[in-house]
């Protein structure tokens, strides 16, 4: 007899699934105990409001064959990226992986330069050179916008490396889909990043899918146990409470630039819309969309601020107006905009300008 | 002048480049308590400190994209693999990363650094151990390239590549390392990028080597010499950008070439040469262009297969004798 405990019929997944009832809990502190001040709460409101309309926005154009490309949306994540740039100084430097929209609107980006990027021209955060996958603005520390999963984490390090090296007090952040968990370049970074001691906050976005295959199906074991044999410290974040986000940011951002060494975060979160424009999400049920649904970011805020009577429904009224606004001017902008020059096609590939290209 | 290894002569440039600048910092394997496994960084430990020669472990992947990162930052680093046939693995950080975020980023970001090591084969390694990747980082636009075939040339260029804003592959050659030649005493030896050398003037044929395949050009040389066949030897130093003017004015002179390439015959940099050549000097020309590169296949181990595979100068010399009708 055979010891083989399966016969092969097939590739059977072995991991973890969670739902919404394996989303940490969320923390049940007020934002006073949390250290958020009052004028800060309707700015954090206006953060995750202005990311998701911009989105919303985007799909629309893009819809309309306004511009080309991929356009991955990051609705139903806004809670961490305002929560951790809150959490974090403006001079610590955030990296992310395409799904990146987001991320350079909360950290101070225009909407103008950001719907000119999606429309390929030259007032983009990239001077239309890289797309919706590749926001770049550097003097608000934002790294990119990277479209290789996994490919920059090393970057990551990196930028941890020149801050130690340098003794300049600041921190790296960086952020990925757990379909780049089982990229070799994870072990790669967390080892290096542990044994040098690197100031860097490693994280998972963990949005239940990497594309359209469920965490259980690509990944053995518990994400956030990745860090276990490298000694780092590591947490679950409940990634649809914003306090939530904040609460642990701020404890690790304090860690990690106290103690000099890594931290690793899974962040329980989903995303609300399909991988990419093309894609239906018949991977997953409506009713697991609607369970998430329940926990969106912004309502438990606005639940929170009118619970509390910190704001009133003409208070939030005005904020989603303005921003309604800007918006819909920066897709006027973007639309009026000018393409870059053809000169362009040869610039920002050398540091000089007169590199002799090869014909 | 000093008479110097080409390991010292890329030593003093490193020790120089690093007591000039405080940005800059080197890892790879074994480059500090081992004091490099070619020796290259023989004492810079003990200068420096382990903030600046820094230990890896064998991750290319993560260390060369480690690199990036800091250069990104505001550091300078340069990173030795133990050869490039292991950069391979961390190929992506080359390609996507290092040579592509500056346009990607429309201009914000640079790269200033150097990925260095030694190229090609040494001898009887086996295929994965053997392969020469000029051609390849060579192709890929947003790196430049250098590969020098004499420790002088190897000490001015290294200088000038660490000093560049730019991501730069520096090709060495295991079996070159303890290669002699005079270094320039002048305290800043430096030789720009881009700017090939003429290091043996003839009227017969041009013979275009680099590398370690400059000096099967030599030896080819000075036997056709014998029988009174001048050759003009042109050494391009830096593959990328490829000076070729300096090679179409020889042509013009000289009116034949062969292209001496230590890589294999499909898309490398003989290719492109004969290339430029015949667009370039069409008129000029008294016979095809010719090259000599390596078997369209791996590196094989045995030592008569093995001596089959790599370039010989008897190969030139037919070649020579070729172009000039002379077979």
């Amino acid at each position: 007899m055979s010891k083989k405990k399966d016969q092969v019929a097939g590739f059977t997944p072995t991991g973890v699934v969670y739902k919404t009832t394996d989303l940490p809990k969320a923390t049940r502190k007020s934002h006073k105990s949390l250290g958020i001040k009052e004028e800060d709460l309707l700015g954090l409101y206006e953060s995750m409001y202005k990311q998701r309309r911009f989105e919303e926005r985007a799909a629309q154009q893009y819809q309309k064959g306004k511009f080309g490309g991929f356009l991955h949306l990051y609705i139903g994540q806004e809670a961490l990226s305002t929560g951790v740039v809150h959490a974090l100084n403006q001079d610590d430097d955030i990296i992310t992986a395409y799904r990146c929209h987001g991320w350079a609107l909360a950290r101070g980006t225009s909407a103008n330069a950001c719907m000119s990027e999606l429309f390929g021209k030259v007032d983009g955060c990239s001077r239309g050179k890289g797309g919706s996958m590749h926001f770049f603005d550097l003097e608000n520390h934002f790294w990119g916008g990277h479209a290789i999963v996994g490919a920059h984490l090393p970057l990551a390090a990196g930028l941890a490396f020149a801050n130690k090296y340098n003794d300049n007090d600041r921190i790296a952040t960086c952020f990925f889909g757990d379909g780049a968990i089982d990229q070799g370049s994870v072990n790669e970074s967390f080892n290096l990043a542990a044994l040098w001691n690197l100031p860097v906050i490693f994280v998972v976005e963990n949005n239940g899918y990497s594309m359209g295959t469920a965490v259980n199906r690509h990944t053995a074991g518990e994400l956030v146990e990745r860090a276990a044999p490298y000694n780092m410290k590591r947490d679950v974040v409940n990634g649809m409470d914003l306090f939530s986000v904040i609460e642990k940011f701020s404890e690790a951002a304090e860690y990690v630039r106290n103690e000099q060494k890594p931290y690793f975060m899974e962040v329980r979160t989903y995303r609300y819309r399909g991988h990419s424009m093309s894609d239906p999400g018949n991977y997953r049920t409506k009713e697991e969309l609607e369970e998430f649904r329940a926990n969106d970011p912004i309502e438990r805020l606005k639940s929170y601020l009118f619970d509390k009577e910190l704001a009133t429904d003409d208070d939030l009224k005005e904020i989603e107006d303005r921003l309604e606004q800007e918006i819909l001017d920066a897709v006027d902008f973007a639309e009026n905009a000018e393409l870059p020059p053809a000169e362009d096609l040869y610039k920002h590939v050398y540091v000089e300008d007169d590199f002799p290209y090869h014909v | 002048m000093a008479e110097l290894q080409f390991r010292e002569a890329i030593r003093e440039a490193l020790n120089e480049e690093m007591r000039r600048d405080e940005s800059i910092v080197i890892m790879g394997e074994e480059v500090a308590e081992y004091n490099g496994a070619y020796k290259v960084t023989q004492g810079m430990l003990d200068e420096f400190g382990s903030k600046r020669v820094i230990d890896t472990p064998i991750s290319e992947l993560g260390f060369a994209g480690i690199g990036v990162g800091a250069a990104m930052n505001g550091l300078r680093p340069i990173i030795e693999f133990m050869t490039f046939n292991f950069a391979l693995v961390g190929i992506d950080q080359i390609l996507n990363n290092a040579a592509k975020l500056r346009y990607m980023s429309g201009g914000q970001i640079s790269i200033p650094m150097v990925f260095r090591g030694p190229n090609a084969g040494a001898g009887q390694l086996g295929a994965t151990h053997s392969v020469s990747y000029e051609s390849l980082y060579a192709h890929y636009p947003g790196l430049k390239v250098m590969y020098p075939s004499e420790p002088g040339d190897a000490k001015g260029m290294l200088k000038t590549a660490i000093r560049d804003n730019n991501p730069v592959i520096f090709l060495e050659s295991e079996q070159m390392y303890g290669m002699k030649g005079y270094v320039p005493d002048e305290e800043d030896y430096i030789i720009p990028m881009g700017k090939a050398k003429i290091k043996r003037e003839g009227t017969d044929v041009t013979l275009v080597a680099h590398g370690k395949a400059y000096h099967v050009a030599v030896q080819a040389a000075q036997q056709l010499a014998k029988d009174g066949i001048e050759c003009e030897i042109i050494d391009p130093r830096t593959i990328k950008p490829f000076d070729m003017e300096t090679v179409i004015e020889s042509v013009k002179k000289t009116n034949r070439c062969v292209v001496v390439d230590e890589s294999h015959p499909f898309g490398g940099i003989a290719s492109e040469v004969g290339f430029q050549i015949q667009r370039d000097a069409f008129d000029y020309l008294d016979a095809p262009v010719l090259r000599v590169c390596l078997p369209d296949v791996p590196a094989p181990f045995a030592k008569n297969l093995y001596d089959l595979w790599f370039l010989d100068k008897k190969q030139v010399i037919d070649a020579v004798n070729t172009v000039t009708y002379r077979n």
